[in-house]
């Protein structure tokens, strides 16, 4: 089995903190992070950002059959979410009245623990969203 | 310079507890050379589709492993990988190898064996199509990503489950009239309504199933084929285009881009339109992917896909039959077999060879692959050679 540890920690910049890029040639946000503007290519110029932290609901879906180290939450909702400054994410929705998640929903992240455990004991933690009452 | 594809093969799509991956793609390929009449001594290259043998059964090397197999080293033997439409890629490949002129007899093989891992281990080599790191890591699942889809078409079209039902429907009526299919059972519109939720709105029975199988076929240069007296289908255009592995990333979330844009370019390459297509294999692997096919290939407008289906206009005697094999859905879909096996339905309807599911007066017909939610997209077009 793969050691997951070096993969997540590289990820925590971008797990904890939702920290994408920015080009400030055609002002576009990037998430997660890219190293080169697909835009712009060598005439792009990202710089680091951390992502605003509420958006809303583009498309959502319940996951009824999980994968492997999610049993323990299914069914759980999974969302694509259009951030405040226009990059989108794929995250779960947690702590949520099911009613209220819907199309052009506003949510807000939160910080959780992801996953189960790996085979490598690994914990991952990272973003999740919820919807703003 | 034309490529015809002069021969076809494939193996009955099922969970072949008896038979190997390398028996699977052998059986295939012989079809096919049978079925061209040449020798295998007179084929140059092979390029053959495959995704995730590795994690699948462990074996990588393919290529070298079908060319070993088919007894017919030295020659080159190259594997393609894009997910699911591995097979798509290995055909294209092909024809840009006769095209290019180097070659004038080229095999095309795709090959998935699936069926010896859980449900679950299939599921996370599948996994592999799509943005493992972002995606994935986040609970996506395939079926989940293709629901974020439907949802989306759902809320700006109005689009129904009960349309997306439809096109399980009429994929498994279709299989029925094909021998090589892995469902031979006709189920309903409530069938598929009561089924279990996977990812809403997606249900067990829109989706395609886990599949062993073997699709082949042989290509020749218009000269060669012409020299030898071979019969075939040519292929006008083969066209492939790419878009963003994640699927948060893309523009729109009602359609797939990369399938729109191999569309028109292969339209154009062609010189026809949609309209000109008599038959469409497309790539069905959950209902609502059949519904954004049929709108992104242009044969229905943006948003009516559904209703379309629901209306029968995709059936067998419809204005346009989709899948007329009974598709990914209820033929199977060993998924890198795929891409190739729906080339062989397309050689079997323009020679005139599909029998019971014989689509009336098909000159012109179209294949449509793709690997995984969209990230890449082959769209092949096909016309009877006339030598």
């Amino acid at each position: 089995m793969q050691n997951t540890a070096p993969l997540n920690w590289r990820r925590f910049p971008e797990r904890y903190l939702l920290r994408g890029s920015y080009c400030e040639t055609c002002k576009q946000a990037f998430f997660p992070s890219r190293a080169i503007c697909p835009n712009c290519r060598r005439k792009g110029k990202l710089i680091s950002i951390e992502m605003p932290r509420t958006g809303k609901i583009i498309s959502y879906t319940r996951v009824h059959v999980p994968p492997e180290g999610f049993k323990n939450e299914a069914p759980y909702y999974l969302a694509i979410i259009e951030l405040e400054n226009g990059a989108k994410v794929l995250s779960q929705i947690v702590d949520s009245d099911p009613e209220k998640i819907k199309i052009g929903a506003k949510v807000k992240k939160v910080f959780r623990r992801i996953a189960e455990p790996d085979e490598y004991g690994t914990i991952t933690y990272g973003y999740k969203f919820k919807v703003v009452e | 310079m034309r490529v015809v594809i002069v021969g076809a093969g494939i193996t009955k799509f099922a969970e072949h507890w008896n038979k190997s991956f390398r028996e699977l793609i052998v059986e295939a390929a012989v079809k096919a050379i049978e079925s061209s009449g040449l020798k295998g001594e007179q084929i140059e290259a092979i390029y053959g589709g495959c995704m995730a043998s590795g994690r699948l059964i462990g074996q990588e090397h393919i290529g070298a492993l079908i060319a070993d197999q088919l007894g017919l080293n030295p020659i080159p033997s190259t594997r393609c990988e894009a997910a699911c439409a591995s097979g798509g890629v290995a055909l294209r490949t092909a024809y840009l190898a006769i095209k290019s002129g180097l070659h004038s007899i080229v095999a095309v093989g795709g090959v998935e064996k699936m069926t010896e891992l859980s449900t679950q281990a299939v599921s996370f080599a599948l996994g592999g199509a799509g943005d493992q790191e972002i995606e994935l890591f986040h609970g996506a699942t395939f079926p989940s990503l293709y629901a974020l889809l439907a949802r989306a078409h759902m809320h700006a079209y109005g689009t129904t489950e009960e349309q997306m039902a439809s096109v399980a429907v009429k994929n498994h009526a279709n299989a029925l009239l094909n021998p090589n299919a892995q469902f031979h059972k006709e189920i309903t519109i409530e069938d598929v309504m009561n089924s279990a939720y996977v990812a809403e709105p997606i249900k067990l029975l829109d989706c395609s199933p886990i599949t062993d199988g073997a699709a082949a076929l042989i290509l020749a240069s218009e000269d060669k084929a012409k020299e030898l007296g071979l019969k075939g289908v040519e292929i006008l255009a083969s066209e492939q285009a790419s878009d963003t592995l994640a699927l948060s990333s893309r523009e729109s979330l009602t359609e797939l881009k990369a399938t729109r844009i191999a569309a028109q370019k292969a339209y154009e390459r062609a010189g026809i339109r949609p309209s000109d297509i008599d038959f469409a294999e497309v790539h069905d692997c959950f209902t609502i992917a059949e519904i954004l096919a049929i709108e992104d290939l242009g044969f229905f407008k943006k948003g009516e896909g559904g209703l379309a289906s629901e209306k029968g206009k995709t059936s067998l005697k419809g204005k346009i039959p989709i899948n007329p094999s009974g598709g990914l859905k209820a033929k199977g879909h060993p998924v890198g077999a795929t891409g190739v096996a729906q080339a062989v339905e397309a050689y079997m309807q323009l020679m005139g060879l599909a029998d019971k599911r014989q689509v009336k007066n098909a000159r012109i017909g179209l294949t449509h692959n793709v690997g995984g939610s969209g990230a890449t997209a082959v769209v092949t077009i096909y016309k009877r050679f006339k030598g």
